[in-house]
């Protein structure tokens, strides 16, 4: 599904990631931990097709194709979704308009024509219940005065309804508590499917008790320094983060791999 | 600089004139004829029209325009607001066509007619109410329109009396010659308590280079309800001077809406005389530039006595290298305390090369006021086109669809939802090539 090889990303001209090899096979779910500052969020954004962010080195194939080369819009319509960190507020675009513009855009890149409007509606309308909100929730801007959980909710929901094949998550679940939690981990389970294939990039491992991912990878200045089962999540939460800053320290771009 | 104006004002002899021989008419051409010598037309010296540079009109010989032909239905269709319901008087190339306008039977006293026939058949309607705002013409643009005193609608609502359907007065430019000049004059009197919807547009059917230079007084009498909207659509090349000089008595309430989307050089002057207790003015507007448009909007209220109030909202949206002004003035005289005065201007540039002067400017002479005002400029949100592209938005339907959220607070107060709809469409088809949209929202 998804292979990333020796990327290397700057920003500002400052190296953030500094190669990651990461491969992720059909169906499986994948967790990205690791401290504040590691480059998760670099990471899942140059995924999405964030532009200012400079590709030096490396490559990321996505079925087969060179992700990279692709306009962010394009990754979208062949299924890449993000579900952001900081959502954006977007005043004066409500969440149904945003929706079917992104329903019809995909339609329209696969040569479908536009969705009838009875059947958007009862799709949004399914998908909504899904993550607990109101049908209000609909018609507001999107994320404008939303709560940090609405938010959260919301980018869920999205994904729910643009039903990706690579959908990235990043750090869906801060800032949640624990009954806001369960409903994003629900809606994220329901969408488990073997075709769909998710990286969920979290700080804590409170989530991986409610999503068990296959594996994962540990991100520490823009390497993957330590990679494992669902175990490993585990042994971080009782340690913590500090055994790789004192091994940065040690042995200054050795991370074992 | 004015020289050929000038010789345009001398031209006045060769024309057909409203009311001519008419002593109360003729005494506000010469006038204004004698103003306009004094005054010659405004240079950037002026402080009024420090960043509208009317050069390239000074430049031109226009010569009045005949009177125009005719248009066909296909003309007509052309230029309708899909779906809304209208009383129309249309007006070519500054000449009322009494065959094209269906605006004459409204029954109950009402008048809308020629400026032209009314001058000439009810005097003591006209006379006490024309040019009574345009008295002390703050430029030479002006003197020049009440020099001529050429032909435009008369509209006269009696007292207590509703008119439901919106009136719609279409000043078209058709005539073939480059280089036209039309004035059109036109005079709107709102009795107590009556209600009256007037959309005033302006439209090119070629997009030859002329000049519009008109003027609208309007009086909203006591309690009065006026909704008055204008579309500035002159062509690419066309050039619009114009000025709406409203007075409104006691209790009144006139909003005015103000979409400028067309011109090479626009202007638009808005002057408000808030003349009578709870009397209230709404003036939203939007201005929509590309290519090197300029387009100049110049507000000002007067709260001249006690317990008056205004809401002013203004959004401009600007591409390539146009360039735009705002200048929105508020003045609260010595006896009008608790005046409430509001204004807010936002810009959204689209373009590194676009530029806009915005310039708020409240005097006040009262000290029991409540008075804000705000001006921005600024770009669209990077993250927010990002955001909309990880869901497949390609780039620039995600640009419509943020200028289009940008710019619909504004459009949203427009009350009439076909006229909202089209002026919507117009925006979004003029700086988008996106068809689409409309499907979206
Ligand atoms: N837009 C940006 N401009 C400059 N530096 C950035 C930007 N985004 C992230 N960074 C820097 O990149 C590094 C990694 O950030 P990030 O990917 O957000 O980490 P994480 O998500 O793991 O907390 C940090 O040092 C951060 O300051
Ligand atoms: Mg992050």
């Amino acid at each position: 599904m998804l292979s990333i090889d020796n990327l290397h990303v700057r920003i500002d001209g400052k190296a953030i990631l500094k190669g990651i090899d990461l491969d992720v096979g059909s169906g499986e779910v994948h967790a990205i931990m690791g401290p504040n500052g590691s480059g998760k969020s670099t990471l899942a954004n140059v995924l999405a097709g964030r532009e200012n962010f400079d590709v030096t080195q490396g490559e990321v194939k996505y079925l087969g194709e060179d992700l990279l080369a692709l306009p962010s819009d394009e990754r979208a319509c062949k299924g890449v979704f993000l579900a952001f960190q900081y959502p954006v507020e977007i005043p004066g675009v409500s969440n149904v308009y945003l929706l079917k513009a992104a329903v019809n855009a995909r339609r329209k890149y696969h040569g479908e024509k536009a969705i009838a409007a009875g059947e958007f509606l009862k799709l949004v309308k399914e998908k909504v219940k899904m993550v607990d909100m109101k049908e209000e929730f609909l018609q507001r801007a999107v994320n404008e005065g939303f709560s940090g959980g609405e938010k959260k909710r919301n980018e869920i929901f999205q994904m729910a309804v643009l039903e990706p094949t690579l959908a990235i998550l990043d750090e869906t679940d801060s800032g949640l508590d624990i009954d806001a939690m369960k409903i994003v981990a629900d809606g994220v389970n329901a969408l488990r499917r073997e075709d769909r294939s998710m990286i969920v990039v979290t700080h804590y491992q409170r989530l991986l008790d409610y999503i068990v991912p296959d594996r994962v990878h540990v991100l520490a200045d823009g390497r993957i320094v330590k990679f494992g089962d669902k175990n490993l999540a585990l042994e971080l939460e009782k340690e913590g983060y500090g055994w790789i800053r004192d091994r940065l320290e040690r042995e200054p771009g050795a991370a074992t791999r | 600089m004015s020289e050929r104006f000038e010789q345009l004002l001398a031209e006045r002899s060769r024309l057909d004139l409203p009311g001519a021989g008419v002593d109360w008419v003729e005494t506000i051409r010469n006038e204004n004829a004698r103003r306009f010598e004094e005054l010659g037309l405004p240079t950037p010296r002026d402080e009024d029209w420090k960043y509208t540079n009317i050069e390239p009109i000074a430049r031109k010989s226009f010569t009045p325009a005949d009177t125009g032909e005719s248009l066909t239905g296909r003309d007509l269709r052309a230029i309708a607001i899909p779906g809304l319901d209208v009383h129309r008087a249309i007006l070519i190339d500054g000449h009322y066509s009494p065959t094209l306008s269906n605006a004459g039977e409204l029954g109950d006293g009402v008048r809308i007619c020629s400026l032209a026939e009314a001058i000439d058949e009810q005097p003591d309607l006209v006379q006490p109410w024309l040019g009574r705002l345009a008295a002390e013409p703050e430029h030479g643009f002006r003197a020049l329109n009440s020099a001529f005193l050429q032909d435009g609608i008369f509209i006269w609502v009696p007292d207590g009396c509703r008119i439901d359907t919106p009136i719609e007065l279409c000043c078209v430019q058709h005539g073939e010659p480059e280089e036209t000049v039309s004035q059109p004059r036109h005079l709107v009197v709102a009795g107590e308590g009556s209600r009256l919807t007037l959309i005033e547009r302006y439209v090119s059917l070629h997009d030859k280079r002329y000049l519009t230079n008109a003027i609208t007084e309007v009086f909203a009498r006591r309690n009065a309800r006026v909704d008055h909207y204008k579309l500035q659509q002159e062509s690419t090349k066309g050039y619009h001077i114009g000025s709406w000089l409203i007075e409104q008595h006691a209790g009144s309430h006139v909003m005015t809406h103000n979409a400028a989307l067309g011109g090479a050089t626009a202007r638009t002057d808005i002057r408000v005389r808030l003349d009578g207790a709870h009397a209230h003015c709404d003036l939203n507007g939007v201005y929509v530039l590309n290519g090197r448009q300029h387009v100049d909007t110049h507000t000002k209220v007067d709260h001249c006595v006690a317990d008056t109030s205004s809401d002013e909202f203004y959004k401009g949206v600007l591409n390539d290298r146009s360039r735009a002004v705002f200048h929105g003035r508020v003045v609260v005289h010595p006896d009008a305390q608790r005046s409430d005065a509001r204004q807010r201007n936002k810009n959204l540039l689209l373009s590194p090369d676009a530029e806009v002067d915005s310039k708020p400017q409240l005097e006040i002479h009262a000290d029991d006021v409540a008075c804000t005002h705000g001006a921005s400029v600024g770009q669209l949100d990077d993250d927010a086109l990002f955001y909309l592209r990880t869901r497949g938005v390609d780039e620039e339907t995600a640009r419509g669809l943020l200028t289009f959220a940008f710019a619909n607070d504004v459009i949203e107060k427009f009350e009439l939802p076909r006229l909202r709809h089209y002026v919507e469409h117009e925006l979004t088809s003029k700086m988008f090539s996106i068809d689409d949209l409309e499907e979206i929202i």
